[in-house]
């Protein structure tokens, strides 16, 4: 196998005296798909946004294969093969669908018109081919998403980290979401990394899943493995009984 | 130079200064709870003095008695202001809101150089050229009567605000704008008043800085920019920071004047301004921005 | 709504033709007045362009857009003044020193992070410094003025900007539609597209690998750019300087009045706006000659504005296009 493709080796993150984030360590593989999961102010969202470069980690490294991202600045980031889209989409409301993919693609495209070329595929894959000339403003949740998507998606990323991407979704919708998401792994290698509530897509989509609670990395494994785990069970089940 | 000097400019600087916090709490106000920046800001300020102005020539009324006329014109043309006219371009970006403001800051003075004339104008009062003697200090009369005035009104102000049910409404608006919302307080007419309030203080700090300066139609935006360097110094949306930047600003421009150019005075406020933006833009007294 | 990526449709390009073509062929049979006004016209036309593309792109608000224009006036002039050199060439110098303010005040703004209202202060802050500044400077004429040599009036001599008003008028007129020309170029690019996302959204613009302070500065460049050369127009045209006019706030604030009332962000709202509120304001002034109302024009300026931000707040160009089917939406042919 190799050098994994990402490596999270001991990331700790507080804010001011919280510790959000305790020594957390995992490894994504090429052309995986691992699950980021654990009850709400596990660190999920703390520990994404360290890799994608909005904070700064107190301690520990991320590595994309040799190059080290800590310290690099969202765009650096972005350049340096990882997208990311936002969990409350943010799409550029004044430009057309489109528009906002060539946005995407210009960071991989030498000129306009090259990205324009470069968008027509990826517009398709997430079925947006249709309303390309809307405007933003005027998509539903759901494409909306699918835009937030599509637009990582036109800088030609390696690393893939989605932050809640099923969140307000009907399950139909996000039956459908999984698909492409399997068939873009499956097609083009794209590795994945998400955040999510949703266990239907969770555990559809990941080959493999990391589990946080507190802040700590408490289990890691295949889905089924996971499932089992009863530090898992305990955490989930512990939660509602904690009053 | 003698220390006696240096002073009396101090006491003077002081003096014109607390007048200055007087007009800067009235933007301040305005910014801490509406979070709009009132550009017309001295444009209102030279209405009050127009309007001080006019009683002292038709009738003879001392500035500072012209004080409540002023005040409760400005409210309300303020209020009127907030809640006709303001309040409709809430929801759009800053620069709109500026832009609104500039545009009626620019009405005003075009307005009173439509009625005024283009020349200065001046209240001169029996003890314009009075002084005070303090041993070697020598203080003008109309610095100590605008100064006192000025506390007095800052302090009527700050008990309002401190004591009254509606000052505490307001301060709860500044404070927590969806909490006033769901705690039933009328938002809409809480702005207009305060709106009115901060313009009430510019009508009260106009009738006092007339005493002190001459009118004219063109005087405005150079007081706009003062207060703005004074509640960005003290820090927008803090009363007593405007009274202390106001007070601070004072006294240093009266201290440069002397030392350097005294048309300087003003670029060194502008350089302690930018200074300030660029170090600590909540300046000395205000909330931290996010 | 913004017009930047709309296409022009086909009765949109006749109408800019045929304007355009009046304008050039316009001084065969307007007199000398009217050709002073749509001098005029096209300055507040080109330096609202250039304003227009601080906020409009960049997303920041200037109220001291005097500042890159006076300093621009300020070289040229000092150097043709004083070292006898012709505005041809002092225009890069005029470039340079509004782009290295403009880069200052762009640089300090951005590292500091200030944005907002609080970046409008920042302007107006240096401008007003820097007013102050040059009216205790000598060797700029100080409060006194700056004065060129009287010209000669007749003949065109475009190394040294001395001529009649004629060449100045062809010269504005080409700065302000070739300035046209240059932002919708821009606009059609790379620069374009990343400028929209970021205004729109400056995190999402991050996220997708854009370097938003890179491109923040460029648009500030640029704009301070444009701005200068309008600058060394101004210094050439009327032949004095003087810091309380060119510097200050009532210029800075009467910069933003063409594009507001055109359209901020759009492409053509500046010019639009200049020959609505220049014309109208001149107009009306000479219709209440009489009655002698000093201030009568700014009075207007400021209802317009007034009413503009209250009504239509995304400028008369947009309604414009809208109901006179200038523009189309990208796609509508398929």
């Amino acid at each position: 196998m190799g050098q994994p493709l990402l490596t999270v080796d001991g990331i700790s993150k507080s804010f001011r005296g919280l510790r959000a984030v305790a020594n957390v360590s995992f490894e994504v593989e090429e052309g995986a798909i691992v699950g980021l999961i654990g009850p709400n102010g596990a660190g999920k969202t703390t520990c994404f946004n360290v890799i994608a470069g909005v904070y700064r980690p107190d301690s520990g490294r991320i590595r994309l294969r040799d190059a080290t991202l800590n310290g690099l600045r969202p765009d650096q980031i972005c350049r340096a093969g990882l997208a990311r889209t936002f969990q409350l989409v943010k799409p550029f409301k004044d430009l057309t669908v489109e528009e906002n993919v060539v946005v995407g693609a210009l960071c991989a495209s030498g000129s306009v018109s090259e990205a324009r070329a470069a968008t027509g595929d990826i517009l398709a894959r997430l079925g947006l081919k249709a309303k390309r000339f809307q405007r933003a403003s005027e998509l539903t949740l759901p494409d909306r998403k699918r835009l937030e998507v599509a637009r990582a998606l036109a800088t030609r990323p390696t690393l893939l980290l989605l932050d809640e991407v099923m969140a307000g979704l009907r399950p139909t919708e996000t039956d459908e979401m999984v698909a492409t998401f399997k068939a873009l792994n499956r097609d083009t290698g794209l590795t994945i990394l998400l955040i999510e509530h949703v266990m239907r897509a969770v555990m559809a989509l990941s080959q493999h899943i990391v589990v946080l609670h507190h802040g700590e990395k408490i289990s890691e494994g295949t889905p089924e493995h996971v499932v089992r785990d009863q530090a898992v069970l305990d955490c989930y089940l512990g939660e509602e009984v904690e009053v | 130079m003698p220390l006696d000097t240096y002073i009396n400019v101090l006491i003077n600087g002081v003096l014109t200064g607390l007048v200055y916090g007087l007009s800067a709490l009235g933007l301040s106000v305005i910014f801490g709870v509406i979070r709009i920046v009132n550009f017309a800001h001295g444009e209102m300020m030279v209405i009050g003095m127009f309007l001080a102005l006019v009683l002292f020539r038709w009738f003879g009324f001392d500035p500072l008695l012209s004080i409540p006329v002023a005040a409760v014109v400005l409210f309300g043309v303020g209020y009127a202001l907030q809640a006709v006219v303001i309040a409709r371009v809430a929801h759009l970006a800053d620069h709109m809101q500026f832009l609104l403001l500039a545009a009626i800051a620019i009405i005003i003075v075009s307005a009173c150089l439509m009625i005024f004339g283009p020349d200065a104008q001046s209240a001169q009062t029996d003890y314009s050229l009075d002084t005070f003697a303090i041993g070697d200090i020598i203080i003008d009369k109309v610095r100590v009567y605008a100064g006192i005035a000025a506390l007095a009104v800052t302090g009527a102000l700050l008990m309002f605000f401190r004591y009254t049910a509606t000052g505490k409404a307001i301060r709860a608006c500044a404070d927590n704008y969806l909490g006033a919302l769901v705690v039933g307080l009328n938002v809409g007419r809480l702005y207009a008043l305060t709106f009115g309030i901060g313009a009430a203080c510019l009508g009260a700090a106009g009738c006092i800085i007339l005493l002190l300066v001459d009118v004219h139609p063109y005087l405005a935006p150079s007081y706009t920019l003062l207060a703005f360097v004074i509640v960005i110094v003290g820090g927008m949306g803090s009363l007593a920071g405007a009274l202390l930047g106001g007070v601070l600003i004072g006294a240093s421009e009266a201290l440069a004047g002397v030392l350097l150019d005294p048309s300087l005075k003003t670029a060194f406020s502008f350089a302690l301004l930018i200074v300030v933006l660029l170090v600590r833009p909540q300046g000395l007294l205000g909330k931290a921005l996010q | 709504m913004s017009g930047l990526f709309a296409g022009v449709s086909t009765r949109g390009r006749v109408l800019f033709a045929a304007f355009l073509a009046f304008l050039i062929v316009a001084p065969l049979f307007l007199n000398d007045y009217w050709l002073a006004i749509i001098i005029i016209v096209c300055y507040l036309g080109y330096t609202g362009q250039s304003w227009n593309l601080m906020l409009g792109f960049a997303g920041l608000l200037s109220i001291g857009h005097a500042l890159f224009i006076g300093v621009g006036a300020y070289t040229g002039a000092a150097l043709f003044v004083h070292f006898g050199v012709p505005p041809a060439l002092g225009i890069f110098a005029a470039i340079l020193v509004a782009v290295v303010a403009g880069s200052i005040i762009g640089a300090l703004g951005f590292r500091f992070e200030i944005r907002g209202v609080y970046f409008a202060l920042l302007t107006i802050a240096f401008a007003e410094f820097v007013r102050i500044m040059v009216d205790h400077s000598r060797w700029l004429g100080g409060t006194a003025g700056l004065f060129l040599p009287v010209q000669n009036r007749e003949g065109i001599d475009l190394l040294n900007l001395r001529g009649s008003p004629l060449m100045f008028y062809y010269i504005i007129l080409f700065l302000n539609f070739g300035a046209l020309a240059l932002c919708r170029w821009l606009l059609a690019g790379r620069l374009g597209y990343y400028w929209q996302a970021i205004r729109d959204d400056h995190d999402a613009a991050q996220a997708l690998g854009i370097n938003v302070f890179r491109y923040k500065m460029i648009a500030v460049m640029i704009s301070s750019a444009m701005a200068g050369v309008a600058g060394v127009f101004y210094a050439f045209y009327y032949n004095n300087l003087f810091p309380e006019q060119i510097f200050s706030v009532e210029q800075s604030v009467q910069v933003t009045f063409a594009p507001i009332v055109g359209g901020v962000g759009t492409l053509f709202g500046p010019i639009l706006g200049a020959f609505i509120l220049m014309p109208l304001g001149r107009v009306l002034s000479t219709l209440t000659e009489h009655w002698n109302l000093p201030g009568i024009q700014l009075l207007f300026w400021g209802i317009c504005v007034a009413g503009i931000v209250l009504f239509r707040p995304a400028g008369i160009w947009p309604w414009m296009a809208r109901t006179l089917r200038l523009t189309v939406r990208p796609g509508k042919d398929e």
